[in-house]
């Protein structure tokens, strides 16, 4: 039984290095996370809650472009409107528009708002110079704000985009830590 | 896992008997019979909901399924061929042929063994049960992206603990063959002997052992999204709902190659014998098996290329999936001149061999052609992929799974298969199936997205035709399970070297393999 008792033990010790790699493995899932974010920060890929800067500030005065504005919560008991449902602006001309938000619940909330675009191709050109999204929000009881929105739409806009939407939607950051409250769906 | 040697001292098959035997069983025969007769019931499980999907589909308008619960099918569905039907049933393989071909007693780890399948109906219930719960179970398609399988109801926990236990199965089973291939090996079997089943499954357990981890993180980090208040990629804190993509394909990508390499080393046995000539690049195939697995690490993001990626991204992607392609050619390239010039015949196994060939091929094409990125902008989402995928894995993993299981039934069972009955489910099979999906491709350029319980009117002949397909194709099965029961019944009785041409080890012991084989390592030159 020596022979087998050896190769027995070879066995062994290759399966503890190939458990060791699994878990391995299992850590580098979780590692995947801040390298990622790492690259979209040095590429610029993400930068949906940057401010932009605006670079070509020559205005466009043969265009308009109508922008309409719209504001959604989501699972937050606050309510969230433009102030203006639409503005027309040239582009490379500054402009300013605000939200108001108020919090309902006799607690303090803590909100992060999350801009879309419509088309989403607009996006790129739209340069957002000053925005509530770009950190999060923290209403106190009852609270009521009042938002600004500075933005530039850049003249490079192909010339077919004749109106963009802006939606914002504010999702809860604390209170949705709770475990189970999630169960049966959170639509 | 020492006691496996000592076990194997005794005689025949001794100790419990009845449901015991196989919940207790350590032997390598008896787990690989338990896995393909649960991959089986499996594949018939995830067949019905596949066939609800295309009674849905057969015409415009909603009249069978609510589409919730349609949903909920198509992710199922996917979820229970890939994890619970065509994985399994290579694991099943493995284990029974890999000892035989190599001159090994058992797998080195018998305990492990029992436990690696054992750990598999307790996760087939979870995946399954969670239809009966409130919320119904997942539906947030196979690849459970997020943000939805953020939102989905506890049938996604469900699902994500069915994943980790299926995870954990194959990570013991992937280790469990490394070991045996490495250390057990008979005397003069040299890794360049192998047969290729055993190269393709070396590789394949390698790939598991590093890609599964993987997966369970991302459906971990799902989890504690879900109900920790992390923010891996729920947009809300913050988080990425692309970045679930890109770790999900960073497994996903090797999975399918998971899925394909133990294939093409069946497809490797099978051909030489029936072409009675040994395999044409024996080395090449190695190699080429070698490097799919390390380039499969560098395209996943050929499923992402929607996702507002930058064209560098695309280009890179793009390119390194065409390189991909240049490996898999050089295996049907050897298949084909190993049966240039070879006295062949076709009997059953080798139909369906040659069918992979042919039908697998264009999955390969349709493959290429979702990998140039401004082709995939259009397709992407479409039926053309999925035309694309059931081509590979239907006509590619599961016909060879075919092939490999009349190949070896007369090993397992003793007797030789009802040529007639095997033939029928050929030609069904391969009939019934380009009836299905070829449809697809077109119904796919012309923009029918997947995943839908209905759609627009001018899609409805090739949906119908398509649907008229698919039962045929799931009917069709049902004389696979013919022919099998017919085979471990009875039948005309095999000869030790069952098939004329059969090279190898495996059909050195008698047919039906004795319990216990290769007590004493048989010494190869
Ligand atoms: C020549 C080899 C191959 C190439 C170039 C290739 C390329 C691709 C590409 C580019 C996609 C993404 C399409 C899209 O979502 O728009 C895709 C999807 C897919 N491929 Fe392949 N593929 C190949 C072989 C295989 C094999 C061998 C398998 C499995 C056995 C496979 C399984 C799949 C699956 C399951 C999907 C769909 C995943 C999903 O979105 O649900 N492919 N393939
Ligand atoms: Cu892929």
């Amino acid at each position: 039984m020596t022979a087998s008792g050896r190769i027995a033990a070879e066995n062994r010790r290759l399966l503890v290095r190939l458990a060791v790699a699994a878990v391995v493995m299992f850590g580098f899932g979780f590692l995947l996370v801040p390298f990622y974010e790492k690259i979209c920060e040095v590429t610029g890929i993400n930068n949906l809650l940057k401010p932009d800067t605006a670079v070509n500030t020559q205005i466009d005065l043969t265009r308009t472009v109508t922008i309409q504005f719209d504001g959604n919560i989501h699972d937050l008991p606050w309510q969230f409107r433009p102030l203006q449902t639409q503005i027309s602006v040239h582009p490379g001309e500054l402009a300013t528009v605000a939200y108001e938000v108020s919090n309902t619940r006799s607690e303090p909330v803590t909100g992060q708002a999350v801009p879309s675009y419509g088309p989403q191709l607009a996006g790129q050109y739209f340069r957002k110079l000053e925005c509530f999204c770009f950190a999060r929000q923290t209403l106190a009881a009852g609270e009521k704000r009042t938002m600004p929105v500075a933005f530039v739409v850049d003249p490079g806009l192909p010339e077919d985009v004749k109106v963009i939407t802006l939606s914002y939607t504010f999702f809860e950051i604390a209170g949705r830590r709770l475990a189970g409250d999630g169960a049966g769906g959170r639509s | 896992m020492a006691a496996v040697m000592s076990d194997h001292a005794h005689g025949d098959h001794h100790g419990p008997t009845g449901l015991m035997r196989w919940i207790t069983t350590t032997n390598h025969k008896d787990i690989g019979t338990m896995y393909l007769v649960f991959s089986f019931i499996m594949f018939l499980s995830g067949g019905v909901m596949a066939l609800t999907i295309r009674a849905e589909l057969f015409q415009p308008g909603l009249q069978v399924v609510q589409p919730e619960f349609f949903n909920q099918l198509t992710t199922m569905h996917g979820l229970v061929m890939v994890f619970g039907a065509i994985m399994p049933a290579f694991v099943g393989f493995a284990n029974w042929q890999i000892p035989l071909m190599i001159g090994a007693c058992d797998m080195a780890f018998a305990r492990m063994n029992n436990w690696s399948f054992w750990l598999l109906p307790p996760a087939a219930t979870l995946l399954i049960g969670s239809f009966f719960v409130p919320g119904g179970a997942t539906a947030a398609g196979w690849t459970l992206y997020a943000p939805l399988s953020v939102q989905m109801g506890m049938g996604m926990d469900m699902a994500i603990f069915a994943i980790h236990i299926m995870g954990v199965s194959s990570i013991m089973g992937a280790i469990n063959i490394v070991v045996t291939i490495l250390n057990m090996r008979a005397p003069g079997m040299t890794m360049m002997k192998m047969p290729l089943f055993c190269w393709t499954w070396l590789i394949t357990a390698y790939l598991l052992i590093a890609v599964m981890p993987v997966l369970a993180g991302a459906v971990t980090m799902v989890l504690t999204d879900r109900h920790f208040g992390t923010s891996f990629f729920s947009a809300a804190g913050g988080g990425d709902p692309v970045m679930y993509q890109h770790i999900f394909w960073f497994f996903g990508h090797p999975e399918v190659y998971i899925m394909i390499l133990p294939a093409f080393g069946i497809i490797s046995q099978i051909i030489p014998t029936f072409a009675r000539k040994p395999l044409f690049g024996y080395a090449s195939m190695v190699y080429a098996t070698a490097s799919i697995a390390i380039l499969s690490f560098s395209v996943w993001a050929h499923h992402m290329f929607t996702t507002g990626m930058p064209a560098v991204g695309q280009l890179f992607f793009m390119y390194a999936t065409m390189l991909i392609a240049v490996p898999t050619g050089v295996k049907v390239f050897n298949w084909v001149a190993t049966m240039w010039r070879g006295s062949m015949t076709f009997e059953t196994p080798m139909l369906f061999a040659v069918g992979f060939i042919f039908v697998f091929t264009m999955g390969g094409f349709t493959g290429l052609i979702c990998a140039i990125a401004p082709i995939d902008i259009q397709v992407q989402d479409t039926y053309y992929v999925v035309a694309h995928f059931h081509y590979v894995l239907v006509a590619g993993s599961l016909f060879a799974l075919f092939a490999g299981a009349y190949y070896w039934l007369p090993k397992w069972t003793g007797h030789m298969p009802d040529e007639r009955i095997g033939k029928l489910h050929f030609w069904c099979s391969i009939v019934f199936f380009n009836i299905t999906f070829f449809p697809m491709h077109f119904l796919g350029l012309a923009g029918m997205p997947r995943r839908i319980p209905d759609y627009a009117l001018q899609f409805a002949d090739f949906n119908m035709l398509a649907s008229i397909g698919a039962f045929g194709f799931g009917l069709s099965q049902l004389i696979f399970l013919a022919a099998v029961v017919k085979c471990v019944r009875g039948g005309e009785k095999a000869a030790a070297r069952a098939w004329e041409g059969a090279e190898g080890l495996e059909w050195t012991v008698p047919s039906p393999a004795p319990h216990h084989t290769f007590e004493e390592a048989p010494v190869v030159k």
